[in-house]
């Protein structure tokens, strides 16, 4: 969805699944209540009572009723921001902005319904800093990223821009939706230091490209490939604004029958955690399938590990089995690749047979060495 | 999981209605406040050796740490002839935090005085209990309150690009951020001072003691009682010179008796009494009160026939089943002397607090905990707090996480709550068993103090617990 305006499949948000095949068109659905999550959201594998506790919450604490109520509103409010991605204009009226306000707060409750999200940060936040600083001779103690611009697509209410920011790096962070943009800017607008460390702008990934070819030290798109149109262009877009050896990271869903059983079925449609229609299970991206879309841009694939998140706790776990969620770690390669290379090949081979015209001893050596 | 969700609860419950105290109010206006990233309120021992283990940790190179005291400045030009009456036993533990942001270093240049025994042994029977490492390692350090407090003001002065210390500064109002993010408010603690001026902090640590004006503005439910006892401190000069590296403690109907080792000479007095007692003692003249000192510690008035033999037995048997092992009572060395105007009493209490942690708030010493000085593990208690909270702290900064928040506060709470909670239940039951005189409490504790000394594992095990 971030590689641009292309949203064919986007049908797929709004649909009770109750199958892979069972895809219809954009028709309103008006028995679905779903909230509206960027695509950050990802999917739990169980998480019964935490979620449903909040919602029970909401019921007792006077500042979530607004929020409830709201949750009436919200489905209505899904459609106008489709049309935003067709003509990647902010049609949002400010009736619907003000019941996005009362949303977007959501983002930094971490006992709400992005606390998974939040103690995801205790992974994939040392797992970013760990691979960017073997990269780094001497790090600033304190400020480890320091001189790193990263960039984090898809960053919603900027929850993972903002350690990032603190770990000293530079970090521009870029969402479609312009409420979460406002969150994320409005949150970080009270530490001054994160103020003048991370940027936010609402735009798509095709937008930043043409500005700011190869820039980044890092680029990170976590929870966000499974909710892309066309993960290939995606994918490329990523690769070109990162610099030659820059980084990057994804984090996402695979393409299983467990995370179809437990992430779409159970997660979706039995327990409710997650809104109907959040995620497409024929979205989801095998670790296979991402090796191979990253290898031919020219990436290579460091690390590919699973994560687990344990509902009871609420802590994520790393994991040998990347059939649920899952984390990979690509390096653009720094010499460019097949066409030069083939010219390149040809030049040595040239010079070789030069050098063997010349003087059969002098050229005998040289062919030696 | 249920514990999980009960705190969330509890958490959003009592933010829900804030305490008696201030109520969730927006702070629109002073945006030009300074942001800290740590505010230590109270600096005391733990407040400013809290602020020493912040400043020195590596990952908080680039962060602001503010330490507020009431207090003037404590400046020691030159350490006095005469020893101070307030001393802290202080264990390896403690001393290891201490070593670790250099402070250690100062007070050895000071001085300061390694003990290698504990006897504790009780008045009302033979019974004894001896402490010591196998092979005679230091048990601990007693050294004078100022001292320690010296070494820790001149860390904190090497690291003042990080850490700013306020003195004779007093907070008087604490302003909770809302317990749910709202677009126009500031997510941060403000702190009004009582010349006006206001910080915000992205976490507010409460070291202010068992009075902590912290855990009161946070609304912290605190359980305590006071005991109905003082204690009385002075400096006393032994009679003779002696090797004096042991701790001596007496458990008397009245309260226990304790002398710690100062120097060849001297050593330090800390008695627990009624009040009555305490304000008798202090205020009789320094001979009556040397008699008394010696008395306490040498008198075997309490001891009951039925409890001697009761003892003995108990002593033959184990001496049966272990023959090498004979610990006879020793004696203290006797007391000649009290330094003039050294002798001073305070009250005790016990005091525990409900939570240690809130969002953005951390409880760490005495205004968590308050506990009876018997076992000396007041201000120990207090650096291991430090110890686990800064270990926390380092991860979160080093994970670029929000400092306020629950996630990690959570997991110093949960470390210490329960070493904390263990060890003052124990205190508490010590000092109750101990109170009494009658026969039935005085066997079980005479059968029970013999049958501890027995077992050595046992004893190994209680001393890493309380050295920790």
């Amino acid at each position: 969805m971030w590689g641009g305006r292309k949203l064919g499949s986007s049908g797929g948000w709004f649909l009770g699944v109750l199958g892979p095949g069972g895809r219809s068109t954009q028709a309103a659905r008006p028995l679905i209540s779903p909230a509206v999550y960027a695509k950050n959201q990802l999917s739990w594998t169980l998480q019964i009572k935490p979620g449903v506790f909040s919602e029970y919450r909401t019921m007792w604490f006077k500042s979530y009723r607004m929020t409830f109520s709201c949750l009436n509103r919200i489905k209505n409010f899904r459609y106008p921001w489709v049309k935003l991605f067709s003509t990647s204009q902010t049609t949002v009226d400010s009736g619907e902005v003000k019941t996005f306000v009362a949303l977007a707060h959501k983002w930094w409750d971490e006992q709400g319904i992005y606390g998974p999200l939040h103690s995801m940060n205790d992974l994939r936040v040392p797992f970013i800093r760990d691979n960017l600083l073997k990269t780094i001779p001497n790090h600033q103690p304190g400020k480890p990223l320091s001189g790193m611009k990263i960039l984090d697509v898809g960053c919603g209410g900027g929850l993972l821009t903002e350690p990032l920011g603190r770990l000293g790096a530079s970090v521009i962070g870029i969402d479609p939706v312009d409420e979460n943009i406002k969150t994320a800017l409005c949150h970080k607008s009270f530490d001054p230091v994160l103020d003048k460390r991370i940027e936010y702008r609402v735009c798509s990934l095709e937008e930043i490209v043409e500005e700011t070819p190869e820039t980044f030290d890092a680029v990170v798109a976590s929870e966000v490939v499974e909710h892309v149109t066309d993960l290939e262009t995606f994918l490329q877009c990523c690769c070109q604004v990162l610099k030659p050896g820059g980084s990057l990271f994804i984090t996402t869903i695979n393409k299983t029958q467990l995370s179809y059983a437990l992430g779409i079925v159970f997660s979706e449609l039995i327990a409710g955690i997650v809104p109907k229609g959040t995620h497409t299970w024929e979205k989801f991206v095998s670790p296979e399938t991402l090796e191979s879309i990253l290898e031919s841009n020219g990436l290579s694939v460091q690390t590919v590990i699973g994560m687990l998140y344990n509902p009871f706790s609420g802590y994520w776990h790393w994991s040998e089995n990347t059939s649920l969620n899952y984390v990979a770690h690509s390096v653009k390669s720094r010499v460019q690749e097949y066409p030069m290379s083939a010219e390149f090949v040809l030049k040595r081979e040239t010079e070789e047979l030069q050098a063997t015209a010349c003087t059969n001893p002098a050229g005998h050596e040289e062919l030696k060495k | 999981m249920a514990a999980r969700l009960v705190r969330r609860w509890g958490a959003v419950r009592a933010a829900a209605h804030s305490g008696p105290l201030v109520p969730c109010r927006r702070w629109s206006g002073a945006s030009t406040d300074t942001v800290y990233d740590v505010v230590v309120s109270g600096g005391g021992l733990v407040g400013a050796a809290m602020a020493c283990a912040l400043g020195y940790d590596v990952h908080f190179h680039d962060k602001k740490i503010l330490l507020l005291e009431a207090g003037p400045k404590k400046v020691l030009e030159k350490l006095s002839e005469t020893y101070s009456n307030r001393v802290s036993s202080i264990s390896p533990g403690s001393a290891t935090l201490l070593s670790s942001f250099g402070a250690w270093d100062h007070i050895c240049n000071m001085r300061y005085r390694a003990f290698r025994r504990m006897q504790v042994w009780d008045a009302c029977s033979e019974a004894l209990i001896m402490f010591d490492k196998d092979n005679l390692d230091d048990m601990g350090y007693i050294v004078e309150n100022d001292v320690i407090m010296h070494a820790l003001t001149k860390q904190l002065e090497a690291v003042s690009d990080r850490v700013t210390v306020l003195y004779r500064s007093k907070a008087i109002r604490y302003t909770w951020p809302c317990p749910f993010p709202m677009a126009d408010s500031s997510p941060w603690v403000h702190i009004t001072l009582g010349d006006g001026s206001t910080f915000q902090t992205k976490l507010l640590i409460g070291a202010d003691g068992h009075n902590s004006g912290v855990r009161q503005a946070a609304g912290i439910q605190n359980v305590s009682w006071n005991y109905d006892q003082s204690a009385v401190v002075a400096t006393l000069h032994l009679s003779e010179a002696t090797e004096n590296n042991v701790a001596w403690q007496r458990f008397l109907p009245s309260g226990p008796i304790a002398l710690l080792p100062l120097s060849d000479t001297l050593s330090s007095l800390v008695w627990s009494t009624s009040h009555e007692h305490a304000a008798e003692l202090v205020s009789m003249d320094e001979e009556q009160f040397v008699d008394a000192v010696n008395s306490a510690f040498w008198s075997d008035a309490d001891h009951t026939d039925f409890i001697d033999t009761a003892g003995a037995m108990l002593q033959y048997a184990v001496g049966l089943l272990k023959p090498t092992k004979v610990s006879a009572r020793q004696l203290p060395p006797s007391v000649a002397r009290v330094d003039a105007k050294s002798r001073v009493l305070f009250p005790l209490g016990l005091g525990h607090a409900a939570e240690y942690v809130r969002p953005r708030v951390a409880l760490i010493g005495d205004a968590a905990h308050r506990v009876h000085p018997l076992a000396g593990q007041g201000v120990n208690m207090g650096f291991g707090d430090i110890s686990s909270l800064a270990h926390h702290l380092s991860t979160a900064a080093f994970n670029g996480k929000d400092l306020g928040s629950m996630s990690h506060l959570t997991g110093y709470e949960t470390d210490r709550q329960r070493h904390n909670t263990a060890l003052l239940a124990a205190i508490d039951l010590l000092k109750r068993l101990y109170s009494t005189s009658a026969t039935p409490l005085v066997l079980l504790r005479t059968w029970g103090l013999q049958a501890t000394n027995a077992v050595s594992p046992l004893k190994e095990q209680i001393m890493a617990f309380a050295s920790k």
